[in-house]
């Protein structure tokens, strides 16, 4: 497969790999089915503004190199974001800041930011309660 | 450190084919039809790299057909045996787990109104000659099931098959690009009525084949022209390959299949004692081609498991949909019964005459810290 040099990067060492213990949030996107399945973790805080803002976030995947490397590279991107700008990242951000990802995995393997918007989503549900 | 543990998908040519045909380039330059000189020394080495094929498995020299390969043999076989043969009938019986080019010429010949029959397999790849012989109707032509299975080495029971297939008097075809030169075959004691081959699976060029097509058999060409190849296959023959392909035969030993057994017996023992959760795809023992080892780990994806071992200089094949072009699983493993996440983990390791043990205990080495790497990232994978 012709994978550019920032996602073997991140395929072979991929940043924030892992589960965080005792989660504000938790997103799962994908199916083993299908061959991907995501589960991103985060940890969320309030800023000197006042503003939550994603102090921590780890990755879980199931899937190929491409899968494995927008992962690493969505938790990169949130890491430190406030929520409303972590759920702005969309799969194009994730691909660009990866140079690119093979056409034919743009669609299956690029969920990551999905998973990141589900962990999200997932907390204020968890806090609206 | 490069380790080619890809076999099954092309061979590196060997120095003494190479060599061999390297004067049929630019010296031996003939055309095989012309006349003269140039040409009738063409000719004499493609009849001589003919009469090789055929006495390899037993046959008549004029019944091996050259071909540009596996893909064209295979789509000449059952196109060319269809079409000749309408009058008959239009029933094709084949296997579930056949390559590409023969599952997809069957549904191209649905398309052109012909029925075919897919057998199923059972857990480890096996067609059963029982269900052969009750698909058989008086409309069969054609039977279709390849020698051994390309992804998970399961050898079928082709000499029964035959058996069957004589005995209701329908055409027999076999697949044998993955076992040409390490089983022996016999076109007359198996009831071969055609059989494909190809060369660049047993340390030959790629682009070249045959078809052997038994005396009698009814079929149509694909290639229409000069009527090269006993009118069978037009084309201007390519002796070069040819030549390698011939000289690939003559090289092949018996002693690399004992060399290549012992290696993968050695593999498929190191990986089931030192990898948890995985599940040996295929056939063990003598059913079992000498060179192929698959297996399916469980809880992680075989794309990733290869990009991996790629990085360490070991280069092997995955069934996952990840890896495909049509992001489909192997369907020989679904045919199978593996579930659709344990396809995605699976993982073929092809040997070759040429790999080493050493080589070997640094697969299995990598094998083992990829697995146990990617199992710590996966969700799936809980301890
Ligand atoms: C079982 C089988 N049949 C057919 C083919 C196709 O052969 P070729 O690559 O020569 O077209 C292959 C290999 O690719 C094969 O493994």
């Amino acid at each position: 497969m012709e994978y550019s040099k920032k996602v073997m990067e991140h395929f072979t060492k991929p940043k924030n790999m892992g589960e965080i213990k005792n989660p504000d949030g938790i997103g799962t996107v994908g199916n083993p089915v299908c061959g991907d399945l995501m589960k991103i973790t985060i940890k969320v805080s309030k800023n000197k503004k006042g503003k939550e803002v994603i102090k921590d976030v780890k990755f879980k995947t199931f899937g190929c190199a491409a899968a494995v490397a927008t992962s690493s590279m969505v938790t990169e991107l949130a890491k430190g974001k406030t929520l409303n700008e972590a759920e702005k990242i969309t799969r194009n951000d994730v691909a660009e800041s990866l140079e690119g990802l093979p056409p034919l995995k743009m669609h299956c393997s690029n969920l990551a930011s999905d998973a990141l918007k589900e962990a999200i989503k997932d907390y204020r549900k968890k806090k609206n309660k | 450190m490069k380790i080619y543990l890809d076999n099954a998908a092309s061979t590196k040519v060997s120095k003494e084919v190479l060599e061999e045909m390297k004067p049929y380039f630019s010296k031996e330059y003939g055309n095989a039809s012309s006349l003269h000189d140039f040409g009738q020394r063409a000719k004499k080495a493609l009849e001589k790299s003919r009469r090789i094929i055929a006495e390899s498995i037993n046959a008549e020299t004029e019944d091996i057909v050259f071909t540009s390969g596996g893909t064209e043999s295979n789509n000449f076989a059952l196109k060319g045996v269809a079409f000749a043969n309408k009058e008959k009938g239009n029933h094709i019986i084949t296997s579930s787990i056949e390559h590409d080019c023969v599952i997809n010429s069957c549904r191209w010949l649905e398309k052109q109104g012909f029925k075919i029959t897919y057998l199923p397999v059972d857990k480890d790849g096996f067609v059963s000659p029982e269900d052969v012989e009750k698909a058989i109707t008086k409309k069969t032509i054609l039977v279709s099931v390849m020698h051994a299975n390309n992804e998970v080495g399961t050898i079928e029971p082709i000499k029964e098959i035959g058996r069957v297939c004589r005995k209701n008097n329908v055409y027999f075809h076999s697949d044998a690009c993955q076992t040409y030169t390490k089983i022996p075959i016999d076109v007359q004691e198996m009831n071969i009525d055609l059989l494909t081959i190809n060369s660049h699976k047993i340390h030959g060029p790629k682009g070249v084949g045959a078809l052997y097509i038994r005396k009698g058999v009814r079929i149509e060409p694909l290639m229409h022209g000069g009527g090269h190849e006993f009118k069978k296959r037009s084309g201007t023959e390519n002796i070069p390959g040819i030549v390698g392909f011939a000289k690939a035969v003559e090289t092949a030993k018996k002693s690399d299949i004992t060399h290549m057994t012992k290696l993968r017996d050695y593999l498929i023992n190191e990986i089931e004692k030192r990898i948890s959760e995985i599940i040996l795809n295929g056939p063990k023992g003598e059913k079992r081609l000498c060179n192929n080892v698959n297996f399916s780990y469980r809880f992680i994806e075989g794309e990733s498991i290869l990009m991996r071992l790629n990085e360490k200089g070991v280069m092997v094949s995955t069934g996952s949909a990840c890896s495909s072009n049509s992001l489909e699983a192997s369907h020989v493993l679904l045919a199978m019964g593996r579930k659709h996440e344990d396809a995605h983990g699976s993982i073929r390791m092809s040997l070759s005459r040429d790999n080493t043990l050493e080589e070997i205990k640094y697969v299995v080495n990598q094998t083992e810290k990829t697995v146990s790497d990617l199992r710590k990232m996966s969700p799936l994978w809980n301890r």
